[in-house]
């Protein structure tokens, strides 16, 4: 079937929705938005750094930028959650192309630190925005009654959904699935298949007619835009939001641990380790009432990437080999 | 005017100071991460480790946390051994790529973070010393006071005193050289008979040990808890990157380039842009010199 | 062959190792022994770790007092208290879904907040879409846009928290100095932004010019080119509005540059911590701070307050916990947050969260803080912090801090214990 994967997708989007009317516990739609949130961020990140070799250090920043422009419209405009999400993709695949404009010189660590440096800029920057609440942080009220097209979207009588979490959760349900529709479409595509032999060598690629620096162009700006995305609905779930949690370290850590521990050469790799980490973190900090919580998700982190150095992915792969030699 | 030139001077002193303490941090760096190419994120969380034992000897039995730093510098160098030798089994035995270590080194950065929740709290830690808090002025006329503080002069002596040293022993000893060949060369090594498995260790475990006694400058200068590595991560690697990959005294240039830069701009545009700044100058140089500022080799690495 | 079993054993190692993961949480995941009778559980989210750990870990022994105190009393309602509590690492992300957990999974009856604005913030709308009471612990202004009607905040400064809070101090400094110019310096922060706004409306409402303002990044290592850079305004004082690590950077600072300002200090969050304050040492006298609460014989206002600071201490030496020895900052504060909601479920006899609101909005509680009345937006109805002046400072020994003496109390003058001196003529 040439579909087949898309048929699955769309699928899974219609079971997360059925899922938002099914399920009566608010609690999984928390974690769940939260581990959703992270599978798009390494989605995110790997497109560049599994595929094309191009470690972003600086993902805290594209994702801060999306959380950003939310609340910058939202106070500007009152705009709702799904233009919040388009206008922060867009300004954060604007921010991507940039980057990639700025650092197309750079390359290995240089490009890494490039990227973190340009995140901490940013920070500083809205640290000194009192419009989005500079570095006090702002409340953003998320609106009573959301309407899209003129249906009422959240209502806990006449709404599509009964709370703002399930809309949330829905929505970031179905940025997931459609980034991994993108992250896997890349992945085969000329797009992909470029960024792997920059991956593998640039000069090599470059005098093979490989375009690298438009490919690296659009990689970023993909990359960036979906970041964005991911960080877009941040303000809406946190409802306070100040530059220390949107461009917490964590994020980056994240967005780079995930690929890593699922494996970075295919778009499973980042959903497998996103799946994994996000939920060892969020078990261990909702369920262990101490501050050994951080130790099971660093002593995991170790765990994983030693037994499997290229990954949960490249180590299925290399067992199937081996049990097959 | 004479305000201004007063303010100058001091920002100036400071900067070189502070810049001299910046190099203390990232001169270990500059050598696993420079040299070795090994990402090694947590080193600010071994220089905080290193400062809780500082904080530990002196709060205990009140020595010096210099000369703390010195005592517990054997143990960094073992810990050092030992952390080489499992990213050496994990990644670089299987010929993985440096990027890999990355998550391990973020791994190793929470457990010790909570290692040192466990052992020593949360709450914020500072040490005893003479020089802290003191400081000696030079006086120029009725208008302009230097004021140099005792503590920031320890950290900046100190520094250099390491930079200078690892500096000679790279240059001048065969082992030395041989640490250096490791970072180009690998198989010319080979050929030599040398084994460049035990250089690089030997090297690695030299670069955590700077942790001890970079953690007691760390704990001279500011106050110290478990999480405040974090926020040391971006500067570290700011600063080696900015000297130029595999450059010693690069490294201890460009923390005095960016320590001027940030007492300049906290002196006289308001302290809250530094960090803006000392990055922007990292971006900038990127820009024009991709390979650092005192590098050698070309972009790739 | 050799292949395979490698990947046998590697099959095993993975698989063992999640085992022993979980094996080895399960026991550090159970909740607070079971009791026989059906317990009353209150739960909340703390900072265990990260930046602002050291709060959140005296405050959550401060919770844990109050839940003995209140199981040897026989419980609330007769039946015994539980707490269900977990770390937030200081990361706004985790809130939401502690509070989820704590609401659907855990079935809490209680809700209070974690620790400092930025913590509590993310928790309200959950909170108001549950309809729970909500109590916050040192928030500053965090009901503000949502103006719920059942938040009550723990933070004695007043109706207008970010004026409140410093007030007091411009009024002690006005009183006995008249300044004229004032700097401000504060930490690029939620806390410390929210206090410097205040500050800077109150110099204004007394008078005073502002020659120099500006925010230092949290980070900052150094801080005496900050401190130069505003004396060369040669300000008559400087408000300064700090996290614990510039709080003591600039104490640092004020020891080696040295100032000619009249009073120093005001809103430096961190120098009523145990371990600053002992290894700052005698470069803290002059400074003139805010307060909660401190040793001083007047402070007697507080019923209970001394005792429970006796025994948090005595706890954190018999049971070697590695949390602020000395408590004076949060420990009555965070106690009197589960304390009055506490009160308010056994004056009105049931769980039923309105009713428990309409209590704790209409009545005057009294509690180890004193007097707390709640006014607009569950703000207190007036404010009631100190202001402090450190003075005779000799050495760097911790007990010294738990005696009288070493940490004035200037105003409120019905309390106050010590006259306000010139920075400099307390310095040596």
């Amino acid at each position: 079937m040439k579909y087949l994967f898309e048929i699955v997708c769309v699928l899974l989007i219609i079971g997360i929705f059925v899922l938002t009317q099914v399920v009566g516990n608010q609690f999984y739609f928390f974690i769940g938005f939260v581990i959703l949130q992270y599978m798009v961020l390494a989605t995110a990140w790997n497109i560049l750094g599994g595929y094309g070799g191009y470690v972003n250090f600086g993902s805290a920043g594209f994702l801060a930028t999306g959380a950003y422009t939310s609340v910058a419209l939202i106070n500007f405009l009152d705009i709702g959650l799904v233009e919040q999400i388009i206008a922060g993709g867009a300004i954060a695949g604007l921010l991507g192309f940039v980057t990639g404009y700025l650092t197309l010189r750079l390359r290995g660590v240089y490009f890494a630190i490039a990227t973190l440096a340009l995140a901490i800029i940013l920070e500083t920057v809205v640290a000194h925005w009192d419009y989005v609440g500079g570095a006090a942080g702002t409340s953003i009220l998320p609106k009573r009654k959301p309407e899209l097209f003129d249906i009422m979207v959240v209502d806990r009588k006449t709404g599509i959904f009964a709370n703002y979490k399930e809309f949330l959760f829905f929505l970031m349900g179905t940025v997931a699935i459609i980034s991994v529709w993108i992250a896997r479409y890349i992945e085969n595509s000329k797009l992909g298949r470029g960024l792997n032999a920059i991956k593998d060598s640039e000069e090599a690629a470059e005098c093979m007619g490989v375009p690298t620096l438009r490919l690296k162009l659009i990689a970023t700006t993909i990359s960036g835009a979906m970041m964005g995305v991911a960080g877009a609905p941040l303000a809406s779930y946190l409802t306070f939001i100040d530059p220390l949690s949107a461009f917490n370290l964590e994020y980056a850590v994240n967005a780079i641990a995930m690929p890593m521990i699922g494996g970075t050469v295919s778009w499973m790799g980042p959903v497998i380790g996103a799946l994994l980490l996000g939920t060892a973190q969020q078990v261990s900090s909702l369920w262990i009432q101490s501050e050994l919580n951080l130790l099971i998700v660093g002593v995991l982190l170790v765990i994983f990437v030693i037994i499997a150095p290229e990954g949960i992915v490249g180590w299925f792969r290399k067992s199937r080999k081996g049990s097959r030699g | 005017m004479a305000i201004f030139i007063d303010l100058l001077l001091n920002a100036l002193v400071i900067g070189i100071l502070l810049g001299g303490f910046y190099a203390a941090l990232s001169i270990g760096l500059s050598i696993t991460f420079g040299l070795l190419d090994v990402v090694n994120i947590a080193h600010p969380t071994l220089l905080i480790l290193g400062a809780f034992i500082a904080f530990f000897l002196n709060s205990t039995w009140g020595i010096d946390p210099v000369l703390a730093g010195l005592i517990a510098t054997p143990l960094f160098f073992a810990i050092g051994w030992v952390i080489y030798q499992i990213y050496y089994n994990a990644f670089e035995k299987s010929g993985a790529e440096s990027l890999r270590g990355l998550a391990f080194f973020f791994g190793l950065l929470f457990i010790i973070e909570v290692g040192l929740i466990i052992q020593f709290g949360v709450d914020h830690r500072l040490v005893e010393a003479w020089y802290i808090g003191e400081s000696a002025n030079i006086v120029i006329g009725s208008e302009i006071d230097v004021a140099i503080p005792y503590r920031l002069l320890v950290a900046f002596v100190v520094a250099v005193a390491a930079t200078l040293a690892i500096q000679v022993y790279l240059t001048r000893t065969f082992f030395g050289r041989a640490v250096r060949a490791v970072a180009q060369d690998m198989m010319a090594l080979r050929l030599m008979g040398v084994d460049p498995i035990k250089v690089k260790r030997i090297a690695f475990a030299m670069g955590v040990a700077t942790a001890g006694i970079g953690g007691a400058l760390m704990i001279i200068v500011l106050p110290i808890e478990p999480s405040v590595g974090r926020l040391y991560i971006g500067n570290v690697f700011a600063i080696v990157v900015l000297g130029g990959l595999g450059s010693i005294s690069g490294t201890l240039l460009a923390a005095i380039i960016i320590g001027i830069a940030e007492s300049i701009v906290a002196t006289f545009f308001g302290p809250s842009w530094s960090p803006a700044v000392s990055f922007g100058i990292l971006l900038a140089v990127l820009a024009l010199r991709p390979e650092g500022l005192f590098g050698k080799t070309a972009g790739a690495h | 062959m050799t292949r395979i079993l490698a990947n046998r054993v590697r099959v095993w190692l993975l698989g063992g190792l999640m085992a022993a993961a979980f094996v080895f949480s399960a026991p550090l995941a159970t909740t607070a022994e079971a009791q026989s009778k059906d317990p009353i559980k209150v739960g909340f989210s703390m900072a265990l770790s990260g930046a602002l750990a050291g709060g959140g870990q005296q405050s959550l022994v401060a919770i844990q007092l109050w839940a003995e105190d209140m199981n040897k009393k026989g419980g609330l309602l007769g039946r015994p208290v539980e707490l269900v509590f977990y770390d937030d690492q200081t990361n706004p992300k985790n809130v939401p879904g502690i509070y989820s957990k704590l609401l659907d999974i855990d079935k809490v009856d209680l809700i209070v907040s974690g620790y400092g604005t930025n913590l509590i913030a993310p928790a309200m709308p959950i909170a108001i879409e549950r309809e729970m009471t909500f109590m916050g612990l040192f928030g500053m202004n965090a009901n503000a846009k949502w103006e719920y009607e059942k938040y009550f905040s723990i933070l004695p400064a007043g109706p207008d928290p970010a004026v409140g809070f410093s007030e007091v101090w411009f009024q002690a400094v006005q009183k006995k100095f008249q300044p004229k110019t004032i700097a401000v310096i504060a930490a690029d922060a939620e806390f410390a932004q929210n206090l410097k706004e205040g500050a800077v409306r109150n110099a204004k409402a007394f008078g005073m010019e502002i020659v120099y303002e500006e925010n230092y990044n949290p980070k900052t290592p150094d801080f005496t080119p900050i401190l130069r850079a505003a004396n060369a305004k040669k300000p008559d004082a400087i408000y300064i509005a700090s996290y614990p690590n510039g709080s003591a950077g600039l104490v640092r600072a004020l020891a080696e540059v040295g100032t000619d300002a009249k009073a120093v200090g005001g809103g430096m969050v961190g120098l009523q911590f145990a371990g600053i304050m002992a290894g700052l040492g005698p470069m803290l006298n002059g400074i003139a701070n805010y307060d909660f609460f401190v040793p001083e014989p007047t402070m007697n206002l507080y019923p209970g307050a001394s005792d429970l600071i006796d025994r948090y201490q005595a706890k954190v030496k018999a049971e070697n916990l590695k949390v602020d020895a000395l408590g004076y900052y949060l420990v009555p504060w965070a106690y009197a947050n589960v304390d009055i909601l506490g009160q308010a479920v056994q004056a009105v006899g049931s769980l039923d969260q309105d009713a428990i609101a309409d209590y704790i909005r209409d009545n005057e509680f009294t509690s180890v803080v004193g007097k707390v009345k709640f006014g607009k937006n569950g703000e207190w109805d007036r404010p009631r912090t100190l202001v402090v002046q450190y003075q005779d400072i000799t050495n760097n020994d911790l007990s010294q801090f738990s005696k009288a003496g070493t940490r004035k109390i200037m105003l409120p003058a019905d309390i106050s214990t010590g006259e306000l001196q010139p920075f400099n003529d307390l310095r040596k």
